[in-house]
């Protein structure tokens, strides 16, 4: 259990750091007092609590939410390339946000948050569609049915933001921004948005925790061991599509961390998801909030998309830890 | 206690085991066999809950599994499925600690002191312990198939169900398993339903077996009903014969190659035989069944080459078995295919007789020393020890012998020998009566097993004819030579 606490120690850890880090750097430095002392520093208290911790604070919930939900989605299908975005969730979502910039959609009650909830709608409207489908072909809702469901809607639904995307004219750059994913502008709108939505599903795939483990053995084993497993297919998925819909609503479609943050948390801690997903939610979280700290400074004035950085970064630490493990394990080959 | 009353059921709406009842009581293990697609392991998902039941009912303790939860089920009954590969890098104790996922309940709940003994005493019971911190990606199937086992006895159910659990693993890993169970099942009241593709494994270890043919039951019951070879045969459609454990009541099973390869025509002609101052010897081209009381390879066997040794009368009779080992490893025999008998009579007093018949040539070999003859009725007063065996008889048959026409013909042979020793009046020195043969005779019969087979060996059959006849012919030409010669 020591290992155990070492690790949610060594994890949080680098999570406050990385806060730090992301309220603190920038383009104006913001000193450490203004947290608890406004008159301090006004602009920079400005600058903090308007700007910065809204931004920190939707990338850490944004990490989070795909990275625990990408390590329930891998135990669940039990395929190492699963991510938050193979049920075609983040398509539907995608669709409707595309549809909002296309169109030019405004709506009156919401106002400018029309495009996270259309974006919202089109996450659920996916999430219910690919599962009514994959149980009308399959009654049993098997993982294989489940993830050929989720290809086939990415596809389609993919091939409607590229209509889009073809026809578009002047929303073009935006379209484009927005599928690469930023955290930016958003303010706490955004955060008080998606913070439910995190707080709920990852409580649904929290009461999963001990049901992935068994699963991983594949749904007969998991039978006998007692689990009732299509209860515990629709909390998980349920809760994981939840939580994908929410993040790619409020910032997009960013990549890489929902596969690579669960990957990592395995290799460096283990397997065992009682474990694996609250490490997997804060680490999420940390890898997110550097990435978008990267993506606002490293050309200054300029801001990259944070989908750009999270692969980058993500890619090299990923190999250099997987041949790590691979070679102090000694694989047989 | 298990009851299956009258289950069907199987995929969808095709039922793949149909009407299919029995009973275990606690602390029994029933053996499910049967040919490949009889639906064995379908019968073990029906009953498991895995697989829809069409019809029929399972209790479990009375209770129809059907009001078990499956937290609930999980308590009574574990299962171990078939092997298959998985994409984890769990540690063994990890995969064997999941086996305690129905006891534990609740948001919070925690890992109790009981837990830790069950899944302990697992990883114990399967030998897994020493690898506990390994990852099972780097187990062998074998390995992997015991932590499986592990991971079900960690569910410290009351019934265990197995899917050939002995795939993958070596004998002693087999032995060790099923002894694991047997012994769990004596011992705990753990009760078990296997399904075992080996007969041979299943009729020591299980208490009764289940024959099923194409989803149905075919034979229920003790080992030794089920498993008659005629039965057997006419399920797998393969030739087989049973015989003995040699230490356990309990029928065993072997198959019969049904190729030709075996068949090539090879007869024993004289020329086979060859003496030297040392030995007789047969060099058959093909092997001989054969039965004996030989000091080296004696009993039921097949065998090319058959010696009768002279050895010193001074030889020593403590250690033979070693002696003669020493002696075929020096003259360079093989070991495991020649008969040794042996002999005080020097090799040239040997008598040796051909006699044809309608099923092919019969060879008699006979050694005959008469000098420690004795009459067997008075044996019991008499307190000295052995002497080296004296009169040793061969009968070599070109012919096809039923297991019974061999021990008909043993005695045939014997009676024959009796005979001779009387017309040649030989006497036990010490009670002056007729003897019946010397202290330490040995017998051999043996047969190429080609041709038609002789169902029996006694006096009166075409062979037994030939045996007494020739043996008791062969036999006093020897006791002449061995009387010429002194």
């Amino acid at each position: 259990m020591s290992r155990a606490f070492l690790a949610y120690i060594t994890a949080i850890t680098l999570l406050l750091v990385s806060i730090w880090c992301g309220v603190s750097i920038g383009s104006v430095h913001i000193p450490f007092e203004v947290f608890w002392n406004r008159a301090a520093d006004e602009t920079a208290a400005n600058i903090l609590w308007k700007i910065r911790l809204p931004r920190v604070l939707l990338a850490g919930l944004v990490g989070a939410s795909l990275a625990i939900a990408g390590a329930a989605f891998q135990g669940l299908l039990k395929n190492p390339l699963a991510d938050p975005y193979t049920l075609g969730v983040s398509s539907g979502a995608s669709v409707g946000a595309v549809v909002t910039l296309f169109f030019g959609i405004s709506i009156p009650v919401v106002g400018l948050y029309a495009l996270p909830t259309l974006s919202m709608v089109g996450a659920v409207l996916t999430m219910v569609a690919v599962m009514s489908f994959a149980r009308i072909v399959d009654r049993a809702l098997k993982m294989e049915t489940l993830i050929l469901t989720g290809v086939i809607f990415s596809s389609f639904l993919g091939s409607l933001i590229s209509l889009m995307i073809a026809l578009s004219g002047e929303e073009l750059r935006q379209v484009i921004g927005w599928l690469l994913g930023s955290v930016s502008m958003r303010g706490w709108p955004y955060v008080q948005m998606i913070t439910p939505f995190v707080v709920i599903g990852s409580a649904i795939l929290w009461t999963q925790r001990r049901e992935l483990n068994v699963l991983l053995y594949g749904e007969e084993r998991a039978k006998h061991l007692g689990v009732n497993v299509k209860r515990s297919k629709y909390l998980i998925l349920v809760g994981g599509s939840m939580l994908t819909g929410a993040a790619v609503a409020v910032s997009g479609t960013i990549g890489f961390v929902g596969l690579v943050v669960p990957h990592m948390t395995r290799m460096i801690w283990g397997s065992d998801h009682r474990h694996l997903l609250p490490l997997s939610f804060i680490n999420g979280a940390t890898l997110l909030i550097i990435c978008d700290l990267v993506a606002r400074t490293i050309i200054i004035p300029r801001e990259l998309p944070i989908g750009v950085i999270t692969a980058f970064i993500g890619a090299p630490v990923f190999s250099y830890i997987f041949y790590k493990q691979r070679r102090s394990k000694g694989v047989r080959v | 206690m298990i009851i299956v009353e009258h289950l069907s059921g199987g995929y969808e709406d095709v039922p793949i085991v149909k009407d299919v009842s029995f009973t275990v009581e606690k602390g029994k293990i029933l053996g499910i066999l049967g040919p490949n697609g009889s639906g064995k392991s379908t019968l073990l998902k029906v009953i498991s809950g895995l697989l829809p039941a069409t019809a029929g009912t399972v209790f479990l303790d009375g209770k129809n599994i059907k009001h078990y939860s499956p937290r609930a089920l999980a308590k009574k009954m574990a299962v171990l499925p078939q092997l298959h590969a998985n994409a984890f890098s769990n540690t063994v104790r990890e995969a064997v600690s999941l086996g305690r996922y129905p006891h534990q309940t609740g948001f919070f709940s925690n890992w109790s002191e009981q837990d830790e003994r069950a899944v302990q005493y697992a990883m114990d019971q399967t030998g897994v312990a020493r690898y506990e911190h390994t990852s099972m990606e780097f187990l062998s199937g074998g390995e992997q198939q015991r932590v499986f086992v592990a991971q079900a006895l960690a569910q410290t159910a009351e019934v265990l169900l197995l899917d050939e659990p002995t795939n993958h693993l070596d004998i002693a890993h087999q032995r060790q398993l099923l002894d694991m169970v047997r012994k769990e099942a004596i011992e705990c009241g753990l009760t078990v339903i296997m399904v075992l593709h080996d007969m041979n494994l299943a009729s020591l270890y299980c208490d009764e077996l289940l024959l099923m043919e194409s989803g149905s039951v075919r034979a229920l019951g003790v080992p030794h009903k089920v498993l008659i070879a005629s039965q057997i045969e006419d399920v797998y459609q393969a030739r087989v014969t049973t015989y003995a454990h040699p230490e356990i009541p309990k029928p065993q099973i072997t198959i019969m190659p049904s190729t030709n390869e075996y068949q090539q025509r090879a007869d024993i002609v004289k020329e086979d035989f060859r003496v030297t101052p040392d030995y007789i010897q047969l060099k058959s081209t093909i092997p001989l069944k054969t039965v004996s009381s030989a000091v080296h390879n004696p009993g039921i066997g097949w065998y090319d080459c058959l010696l009768n040794r002279s050895v010193p009368g001074d030889y020593v009779i403590s250690d033979v078995k070693q002696e003669v080992a020493d002696f075929l490893q020096r003259e360079h025999f093989s070991p495991t295919s020649t008969v040794v008998m042996l002999t005080a009579v020097p090799t040239q007093l040997f008598a040796l007789n051909e006699y044809s018949t309608e099923f092919g040539s019969v060879f008699v070999v006979v050694t005959a020393g008469v000098g420690n003859a004795v009459d067997v009725s008075r044996t019991h007063e008499r307190q000295d020890t052995p002497y080296i065996g004296t009169i040793n008889t061969w009968v070599v048959i070109n012919g096809c012998l039923s297991e019974e026409a061999f021990f008909q013909a043993l005695m045939t042979a014997n009676e024959a020998k009796t005979k001779a020793l009387q017309s040649e009046n030989i006497r036990d020195y010490l009670t002056d009566t007729i003897a019946t043969g010397t202290a330490t005779d040995s017998l051999l019969i043996a047969a190429t097993q080609k041709g038609e087979e002789m169902r029996y060996g006694g006096p009166i059959t075409a062979v037994g004819k030939i045996i007494g006849k020739g043996v008791y012919e062969t036999t006093v030409q020897a006791i002449q030579n061995y009387k010429n010669k002194a």
